[in-house]
């Protein structure tokens, strides 16, 4: 075992290679814009330099003579499409706004115009002389601009239904011994995978197939067929492997369809492939956040009022929030509670899901203040979290399922060396560089969604799994095929997986930490069908062969519902019993307390994710604690971060090596929010201006030379059957708060605004 | 990008007739069409990104025999314009003997760009400015003379608080020019009359009312080579930046001293990140000359070298930021073994 591969605990399962490292890493891996297409014609984009106004006249002579210019579509000859409802209300879209359809500029980067040509270089090269007259209005940029509106959240997002509360708040704040009222902000942030936003389509007849970066390709195929009025099982989205996507390829973007629309009319393939800054404004993004939070505490640390209130901006049309307060108002035991969310419209474009949408920003605010609450107490932040553990959720008294929070803080906190530490700000320092200590808790909700397999055992153990699930890095194909070697008794090696086709079975967005736990349930349970129909084919009847499938095993059986016995069953035998050469069993998976639509939406590509604290009669949730230490320089007032440790305890942990990957690129992603990334924007037009990735910051190696993942043991049979509870999103939530709560230790000055940068900081 | 003709230099006459033949007159050598090509790390980009419009690319890649020594020697260093980043900042001797130069290019960019470009090009790299290089804003007078600029009171971070006019406030933002300046490098021009030397000093111009023309080069001409009198042990670069590596200067001191028994000879303070140009503070370098070392001194030369700098709404902090790094890196300097 090495740091990479570590070794498996109890209830792990092994830390077996990426099932697709080789063809990674030998270049062998085809990304969407890999694919090839019969004679296409290239696509560049075209988008508005205004945020707000009217496109007064095209001139598109010197365009057009660049020597192999096909087309150039504006709102004026554009194909026409049919709307597509926000995905939160029921449709498929990030955004209500769409591209070309009329001369009305809504934000900026707004995608008005589409440039063919025979090479990519021709149609770039046309794109820039395209010549485009406006009639400009004033923006409203964000936050505090002219212009904007602000509406509480609760009766326009239809999924964000009710502001938690429960007790006295005001009450209860007012008696409180200790008080403590605070305000944070959060910046604009983009995802910038490394995969850009591209579309390559071709058209077969009336058959469309779409190559296309997507974490839910069930979605986009549906998203599109509504969009171009189109049968949905004529549409086939493809993509084997995805290149990040971290929310901005939840949701179908504006650009696939009208790419479509174009082929169609072409009669001939296109490939688009817009630039890194256009990613910025075609996509979505984490929009800006603030926070305002008031703690009641007792003398001795508990808490006896909490109230948080956070304002999101979104854009014109679309009521998009992400309503963090669902978690912050359930983390810990506090009898009053109140909590409130709004919505600030601007001139954006719609924003959308981002790695830990909800947690992100809210937990940093929540976070901060616990901490500034324990320094008021005079009282070891660990200490503070101790005394509010929550074994029930204070919002509805439901039990957590499982909940090992303050263990990840011991383990945590002994592997950091926390004791070390002395609690007086600006009191430790090592040659120019002021040290700081800092924690906070990182949790993520629980989640599951209806998924469809298909599996195939040959006689030889062989086996085929087909799943239209996602590789966006995180390690699918693996867990996958892990699920299905163990569940069939078969050698790992003899597993082919299938994914990222539209034409598989579905399975849900690859999006709120749901993937493993949802396709490996839904692989486990066909995988059970077919040693049920092997069984059969050796036992007398079928009440018999029931009980074998309670109590025989395949192999030793390594999951929590797993079967207890270790019989093997000799494969070769049920075949020949059967008369077969190949056994094939189709199912779809749902989890407890999944609406009744469940599975008519996820063949029509809509997610019915249940979990959280939406579960019937618990709350499930993963947790974990970070541990930072941050250096601040003297003189430079340089902000360095050389150590992030972090404990997480996630139920089953399916391949200790791709679940260890997943959370250290959190912490690194977190050390990111904390202290490099924001997206500017210039408020005068309401642009965004640093929208390339040499001047939007994310770290380089330098920047995290220690980054220690700690998977703690934990069981838990109430979620679902794997037992898994999701990761990928769990470790970016805690840092942001971990770090300000260091870098208040290290100077003794406290930021609530991210990110936090050397000017910010006074000595 | 748009289509350009492609041409590789075999022998400096060769480029200088190519640059320097389709030149119009009294045309900026940014705009001329036809720009020389060295490691293309800012070049293809800005061509790219369609800020920078050539017709003709001069490959100037094989003079490279001719034009990459790294030869210290007895009295001076002189350094080709087409040797590498890397080969600079990874020589030995060049670590001995001017440490400031080492370490400027050492801290430059990263290492896949530090092994393509060279020390021509880095000194003729152009502007950060966002709006410099986002040719959907208009408003750049550097880009479009005369259209305003977009940085003055937009998003102006990175920009430059020393050098600055009412119609530019881009920075300079490479490291390698500050160690130069600071040793007063000469700059070796080859054009069509041959070579000629003049001040490292003197090849960029401040933005004035022309922040288009950044350099006193001329279609035609190319830089050779550089060189140095002497040798300077006792130098640092210090550069503080958002990132700890790849990423440029929001403040940079390049410092080199010549201290006699603790008396402080000849001192040189050149300024990064903070300036229109390269940035030579002269009025800083003479408190310390004659004087011995301390605390208060090298406040006092900070405070002197920022005495003219001018902040705009998010780049203010480069002035206090910027006399810290000038006090810190003194101290460096002065305590450093040599
Ligand atoms: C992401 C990124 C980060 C960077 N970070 C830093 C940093 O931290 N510090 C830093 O200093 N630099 C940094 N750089 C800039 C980099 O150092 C320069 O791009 C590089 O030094 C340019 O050298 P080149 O040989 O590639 O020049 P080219 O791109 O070939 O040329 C640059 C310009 O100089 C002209 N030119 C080239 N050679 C000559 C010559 N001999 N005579 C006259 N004109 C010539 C070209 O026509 C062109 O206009 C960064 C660049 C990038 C892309
Ligand atoms: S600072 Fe200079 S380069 Fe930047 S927008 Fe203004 S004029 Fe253009």
């Amino acid at each position: 075992m090495t740091a990479a591969a570590p070794a498996p605990k109890t209830n792990m399962g092994q830390p077996v290679p990426r099932y697709d490292a080789a063809a990674k890493v030998t270049g062998k891996a085809t990304y969407a814009s890999d694919m090839p297409l019969d004679n296409p014609a290239h696509a560049f984009l075209v988008t508005s330099a205004i945020a707000k106004g009217r496109i007064d006249r095209f001139e598109l002579d010197d365009a057009k003579r660049v020597r192999g210019v096909i087309d150039i579509v504006t709102h004026e000859n554009a194909p026409k499409l049919k709307e597509s409802k926000l995905f939160s209300n029921g449709g498929y879209a990030g955004t209500t706004i769409q591209p070309l359809k009329s001369a009305e500029i809504t934000h900026d980067g707004q995608i008005i115009a589409v440039v063919l040509a025979e090479s990519y270089e021709a149609a770039r090269e046309a794109a820039n002389r395209v010549k485009v007259s406006y009639t400009a209005a004033a923006p409203s940029a964000t936050f505090d601009s002219p212009g904007t509106t602000a509406a509480a959240a609760k009766g326009q997002n239809s999924q964000f239904k009710e502001d938690p509360k429960v007790g006295d708040f005001a009450k209860a704040f007012d008696a409180a011994e200790v008080k403590l009222s605070v305000s944070y902000e959060t910046p604009t942030q983009h995802h910038n995978p490394m995969e850009l936003f591209t579309t390559s389509c071709a058209w077969m007849g009336d058959n469309l197939v779409i190559y296309e970066g997507s974490q839910y390709v069930y979605g986009l195929k549906n998203g599109v067929a509504e969009q171009l009025g189109i049968d949905a099982d004529k549409v086939r989205v493809v993509n084997p492997y995805v290149g990040g996507g971290f929310g901005s390829r939840g949701s179908m973007t504006p650009r696939t369809a009208i790419i479509a629309a174009i082929a169609r009319r072409l009669n001939r393939p296109i490939k688009l492939v817009p630039t890194r800054d256009q990613g910025f404004t075609i996509a979505t993004y984490r929009a800006e956040t603030r926070h305002e939070i008031r703690l009641g505490a007792s003398r001795d640390g508990k808490l006896v009022a909490l109230r948080h209130e956070g304002a999101e901006v979104s854009s014109r049309p679309d009521a998009y929030c992400v309503g963090g307060t669902k978690t912050t108002t359930r983390l810990y035991a506090c009898p009053n509670v109140d909590s409130l969310v709004s919505i600030v419209r601007a001139d954006r474009n719609t924003p959308g899901f981002m790695r830990s949408p909800p947690e992100v920003p809210y937990l940093f605010a929540l976070e901060s203040a616990l901490d500034e609450l324990a320094v008021k107490l005079n009282m070891d932040p660990v200490e503070l979290r101790r005394i509010n553990d929550a074994t029930r959720d204070p919002i509805d008294g439901k039990p957590y399922t499982s909940r090992s929070l303050m263990a990840c803080f011991d383990e945590a906190a002994k592997a950091f060396g926390w004791s070390q530490r002395s609690p007086q700000p600006k009191s430790m320092s090592d040659g120019d560089w002021l040290i700081g200590y800092g924690c906070a808790a990182t949790c993520y909700p629980t989640q599951m969604a209806p998924s469809a397999a298909r599996v195939r055992l040959q006689r030889d153990g062989r086996t085929r799994v087909e799943i239209a699930g996602h590789e966006i890095g995180t390690g699918a194909y693996t867990v996958i095929a892990q699920t299905a070697a163990e569940r069939l008794g078969v050698s790992l090696e003899k597993v082919a997986v299938f994914m990222g086709d539209s034409d598989l079975p579905p399975a849900p967005v690859a999006g709120g930490s749901n993937s493993t736990a949802s396709t490996c349930s839904a692989v486990m349970m066909v995988c059970d069908q077919i040693r049920h129909r092997l069984f059969k084919a050796l036992m007398p009847s079928d009440s018999l062969a029931d009980k074998a499938k309670e109590t025989v095993g395949i192999s030793p059986a390594p999951s929590t519902q797993a079967a207890k016995g270790d019989r093997r069953l000799d494969i070769e035998k049920a075949f020949d019993a059967l008369g077969v050469g190949v056994v094939e069993e189709y199912g779809e998976w749902k989890p407890e307390g999944a609406p009744l639509d469940s599975f008519r939406a996820m063949h029509n590509g809509q997610v019915r994710l249940v979990g959280g604290h939406q579960m019937k009669d618990q709350i499930a949730y993963a947790f974990g604690a970070e541990f930072v230490e941050i250096r601040v320089n003297r003189f430079t007032h340089e902000i360095r971060c050389p150590r992030l440790v972090g404990a997480f305890a996630a139920g089953r942990i399916m391949n200790p090596r791709t679940a260890r990957s997943q959370l250290m690129g959190g912490l690194i992603w977190g050390m990111s929010s904390a202290l490099l990334e924001a997206t500017e924007i210039d408020e005068r037009n309401a642009r965004y201006v640093n929208d390339n990735l040499a001047d939007y910051l994310v770290p380089v190696n330098a920047d995290v030379p220690g980054v220690e993942v700690i998977m703690l043991s934990e069981q838990d049979d109430h979620i679902n059957p794997v037992g898994a509870k999701g990761l990928g999103e769990l470790a970016n939530v805690g840092t942001n708060a971990a770090i300000c709560n260091a870098i208040h230790h290290a100077t003794g000055q406290r930021i609530r605004k991210l990110p936090v940068r050397l000017e910010n900081i006074e000595l | 990008m748009r289509p350009f003709s492609y041409q590789r230099a075999t022998d400096p006459g060769m480029a200088v007739q190519a640059l320097g033949g389709a030149a119009a007159a009294n045309e900026p050598l940014t705009k001329a069409a036809a720009q020389p090509l060295a490691g293309g790390t800012t070049l293809i980009d800005l061509m790219k990104l369609d800020v920078m419009r050539p017709t003709a690319i001069v490959d100037i890649g094989p003079l490279a025999h001719a034009w990459s020594a790294i030869a210290p020697g007895g009295d001076g260093l002189r350094l080709g314009a087409l040797a590498k980043m890397s080969d600079v900042a990874a020589h030995a001797e060049i670590q001995r003997s001017y440490p400031v130069i080492a370490d400027s290019l050492k801290l430059a960019a990263s290492a896949q760009l530090r092994n393509m470009a060279t020390l021509g090009g880095n000194v003729m790299q152009r502007t950060r400015c966002n709006y410099f290089r986002d040719v959907s804003y208009e408003n750049c007078n550097k880009r479009n003379p005369g259209s305003g600029c977009a940085a003055m009171d937009g998003v102006n971070r990175m920009h430059a608080v020393l050098g600055t006019s009412d119609q530019c406030i881009a920075t300079y933002p490479g490291d390698f020019a500050q160690a130069l300046i600071a040793l007063d490098a000469m700059v070796e021009i080859t054009g069509k009359a041959g070579t000629r030397s003049m001040p490292f000093a003197q090849l960029h111009k401040a933005p004035g009312s022309t922040p288009d023309i950044e350099t006193v080069l001329q279609p035609g001409e190319l830089i050779s080579a550089f060189s140095i009198q002497g040798r300077w042990p006792r130098s640092v670069y210090l550069k503080a930046r958002d990132r700890q590596s790849y990423e440029f200067a929001l403040s940079s001191a390049a410092i080199a001293l010549d201290v006699q028994d603790g008396t402080i000879r000849d001192a040189r303070v050149a300024l990064g990140g903070v300036a229109t140009v390269p940035w030579r503070a002269r009025e800083a370098e003479a408190l310390l000359k004659g004087q011995k070392f301390d605390d208060g001194l090298a406040q006092r030369v900070a405070d002197a070298a920022f005495a003219e700098a001018k902040g705009r709404r998010h780049n203010s902090f480069k002035i206090a930021l910027g006399k810290r790094v000038v006090a810190r890196a003194l101290q460096q300097a002065v305590t450093m073994e040599i």
